[in-house]
């Protein structure tokens, strides 16, 4: 979404900021180097659900927002999906203005606090940052971010937005996770009567299910939603809209508008031999344990999780890092990726890639499962790998792998789980026969709307993606609700 | 939340709960299932609805206790509130005319067999229900059932009611009587296991309705699969009723064993702590 640079720059030449800007010469705020992220020890935090990452201290925001130019025209806004004013919340810091910063974060962004934690800044503001050009380490906006917010959060007294006066009008948003919060989030500032449908028992979707305590705390997902909550936002949990009411059931109880935002869906399996062996996992199944469920304290928690001590993790996303560093912290001994191409080709965050090999996981990249084999119980006791080549690129780029015929091999392994992608959930097209999907399954939108091919239906995120990213379902939901806005002012 | 507005204790293991839901009352239809949590700390499992009553909101669920969760909803009483239900999940059974039918169901595996067979039966097709479980006092719904089937038979492992033997040899007396259409079986996995092996003898298209492990239930997990003819298949979003003569029952009984020894922990945990109450 292009950012408005109108309005950048009329705060851009605020007073205040220029000072500021002429407070220090750019020589002297390229000097800094690119504050380090304080950690917890990496053969510690392997054994512990706590966060990893501990967050700056106040001197080391302020010094590292010190080092951003504050350029005429930030590059680093069109690289974010939500267009966050970025110089301007770094310029608050720098100033000590710290709840100023939450707030300007907070105009464009719903969730900070989250995104400071799982955005992947290294390919979206991070790169575009001017210090790329000067050879040096870009600013660490995500730090700061995740700093601004978690400030403000630590002070009890969350600012809430700014409400339209209510218009009275019933917009249903389907799913609580990144995208659907967004939606809630962007339609209840303008004054709409938003409710919130979740299917599980918790809000938060991915963010909770999904994405593991020890990279984003549960508890800073809780504070988010319950900010939405101050705002007015209605929040229904154990409801699937489409079975528990239909879409027709809620139009009648007056609901002009929905969003679907409904998520990834089904996880996809590899269709291997001996894949339905007991203790062979989809990522989703065994992160929805842990996290969730809390299966990492059972039995306090009456759901069960497998221990695993040799356990093998298939894929090379963030969701197979998240499901490797569990299984480790569930305390295997040997904790495996098994990928098929090479590190440079993985989707995770070199971040997240980089945090699990200091805690000890093994990359056997370039390797490939070919067949699990199961003791007398149906339990997985080995697995048949095959090595793999780069040959030339395919359709999305990446070098093909190729396999290298007579180098399989076994390992012994008393988990599998299989983090290789998913499939888009068939229950939302199914409840409405109508509605446009793709041959994959996802749904068809307008690409500047998010519309479906029924009017008043929105859709974003992984349901129409079919796999990305907390930020790029944020980017969907924003762009969603400001045509939602239009549509709904213009059919009333 | 979802209150218990009744409670019958149905067998010394079994129990009927009477439970307020507006809209799962109003959208659900035979063979659909609910998952359900108790309390904060508690594993979401699924149940298949028993029967609903849109007029009064409710639905029916009956619990047999085999666990920590079946054992915490079947000590809930009347008053009490369950946590967390959603639902109705599943595909609806796909009524309709074809004949003459055989309901097999075993154990509490009846229950969820009423609400199918009485479509069945109101769709026009002859009905005979065989009820069978091990001993007279897990046989559930007799009455019920004799309400509406055109034949009800009873079958106990030990003999103390009805026939003495195996729901198998209900069924096979049935169709060595008359021309049936098709069967529907319901139970334990391994009494349906043994229903598709001889239904299959006799070619007799047989259905059934599979309740294993899920966590959602809305097919994110897969925790569900199973094989049906080589192809993996979840229970959830696919089923939960399947072509029993595809079912690969031996796989399925083996994923049901998957967390046999950590259930066993989980159940002693809770016996403990209604002692220590």
């Amino acid at each position: 979404m292009p950012a408005n640079y109108k309005e950048l720059k009329k705060d851009r030449m605020k007073d205040w900021r220029e000072e500021l800007r002429k407070s220090k010469e750019a020589k002297e705020r390229v000097q800094g180097e690119r504050v380090k992220m304080p950690e917890n020890a990496p053969m510690e935090r392997n054994k512990n659900f706590f966060e990893v990452n501990k967050g700056l201290s106040e001197e080391q925001a302020r010094k590292e927002a010190a080092r951003c130019l504050d350029c005429p025209t930030p590059t680093c806004i069109s690289g974010c999906p939500v267009n966050i004013n970025i110089p301007g919340f770094l310029k608050e810091i720098e100033r000590g203005e710290f709840l100023e910063g939450a707030r300007v974060l907070k105009e464009t962004n719903a969730l900070p606090a989250v995104c400071g934690r799982v955005c992947p800044q290294e390919t979206q503001c991070e790169v575009r940052c001017i210090y790329n050009k000067m050879k040096k380490e870009p600013v660490a906006i995500g730090a700061l971010e995740r700093w601004t917010a978690d400030y403000e959060r630590n002070t009890g007294n969350i600012s809430v937005p700014e409400i339209a006066e209510k218009n009275n009008i019933k917009v249903a948003v389907v799913g609580s996770g990144p995208g659907g919060l967004t939606v809630a989030g962007e339609l209840a500032k303008l004054g709409y009567d938003v409710t919130i449908f979740e299917a599980l028992h918790e809000l938060g979707g991915v963010l909770v299910y999904g994405i593991p305590e020890f990279r984003l705390p549960k508890e800073i997902v809780r504070t988010e939603i319950s900010t939405l909550e101050k705002m007015g936002v209605k929040l229904v949990t154990n409801f699937i809209v489409g079975r528990t009411a239909t879409f027709e059931d809620l139009s009648a109880q007056g609901f002009k508008a929905f969003y679907i935002g409904s998520g990834a869906g089904l996880p996809n399996f590899m269709n291997i031999p001996g894949e339905n062996l007991i203790n062979i996992f989809s990522s989703n199944e065994y992160l929805t344990r842990v996290n969730l469920m809390k299966a990492f304290r059972f039995p306090e928690y009456d759901t069960p999780i497998v221990r695993g001590k040799s356990v093998a993790v298939i894929g090379g996303g963030n969701t197979a890092m998240d499901s490797v560093r569990t299984a480790k912290r569930l305390g295997a001994e040997r904790a495996m990726i098994i990928y098929r191409r090479s590190e440079k080709e993985m989707p995770a965050r070199i971040e997240e890639i980089h945090h699990a090999k200091e805690e000890g996981i093994e990359f056997m990249n370039l390797h490939n499962p070919l067949e699990y084999y199961g003791d007398e119980n149906g339990r997985v006791k080995q697995m048949k790998l095959q090595k793999m080549e780069l040959g030339a690129p395919d359709s999305s780029g990446r070098r093909r792998p190729v396999p290298i015929e007579g180098s399989e091999f076994m390992v012994d392994v008393d988990v599998v789980v299989v983090g290789i992608g998913t499939s888009p959930n068939p229950l939302i097209p199914a409840a409405l026969p109508d509605l446009a999907t793709t041959r994959w399954g996802t749904l068809v939108v307008d690409e500047a709307t998010m519309m479906t091919s029924i009017p008043g239906m929105f859709a974003g995120g992984d349901i129409v993606r079919g796999g990305a990213t907390v930020i790029l379902a944020m980017g969907d939901g924003k762009k969603a609700a400001d045509a939602m806005h239009k549509y709904l002012s213009e059919n009333k | 939340m979802p209150k218990i507005i009744q409670k019958e204790v149905l067998s010394e293991n079994v129990v009927k709960l009477v439970i307020e839901s507006e809209t799962i009352a109003k959208s659900r239809k035979a063979g659909q299932f609910v998952i359900v949590k108790i309390g904060e700390t508690g594993e979401r499992i699924p149940l298949t609805i028993a029967d609903s009553d849109p007029n009064a909101g409710t639905v029916t669920l009956i619990i047999q206790r085999v666990g920590a969760t079946s054992g915490k909803l079947c000590d809930l009483n009347a008053g009490d509130i369950v946590t967390d239900m959603v639902g109705p999940l599943g595909k609806a059974t796909h009524v309709e005319k074809i004949g003459t039918i055989i309901a097999a169901g075993g154990g509490v595996g009846i229950a969820p067999m009423y609400p199918i067979a009485r479509s069945f039966k109101e769709a026009g097709n002859k009905l005979i229900a065989v009820l069978a479980a091990r001993s007279k006092d897990l046989i559930i719904l007799e009455k019920e059932f004799k309400e509406f089937a055109d034949e009800v038979v009873v079958w106990t492992d030990d003999g103390s009611y009805g026939n003495k033997g195996l729901v198998t040899q209900g069924i096979e007396e049935i169709v060595k009587r008359e021309k049936i259409d098709s069967c529907i079986a319901i139970g334990p996995a391994v009494m349906m296991k043994f229903v598709a092996l001889l239904t299959k003898k006799y070619n007799l298209p047989t259905m059934a309705s599979l309740n294993t492990i899920m966590v959602d239930g809305t097919g994110m997990c897969g925790a569900c699969r199973i094989s049906v003819g080589g192809k993996t298949k979840f229970v959830c979003v696919d089923g939960p009723e399947f072509d029993a003569h595809l079912v690969d029952f031996d796989e399925m009984l083996k994923r049901l064993n998957a967390y046999k020894d950590l259930e066993a922990i989980s159940y002693a945990k809770y016996q403990e702590s209604l002692k220590s109450k």
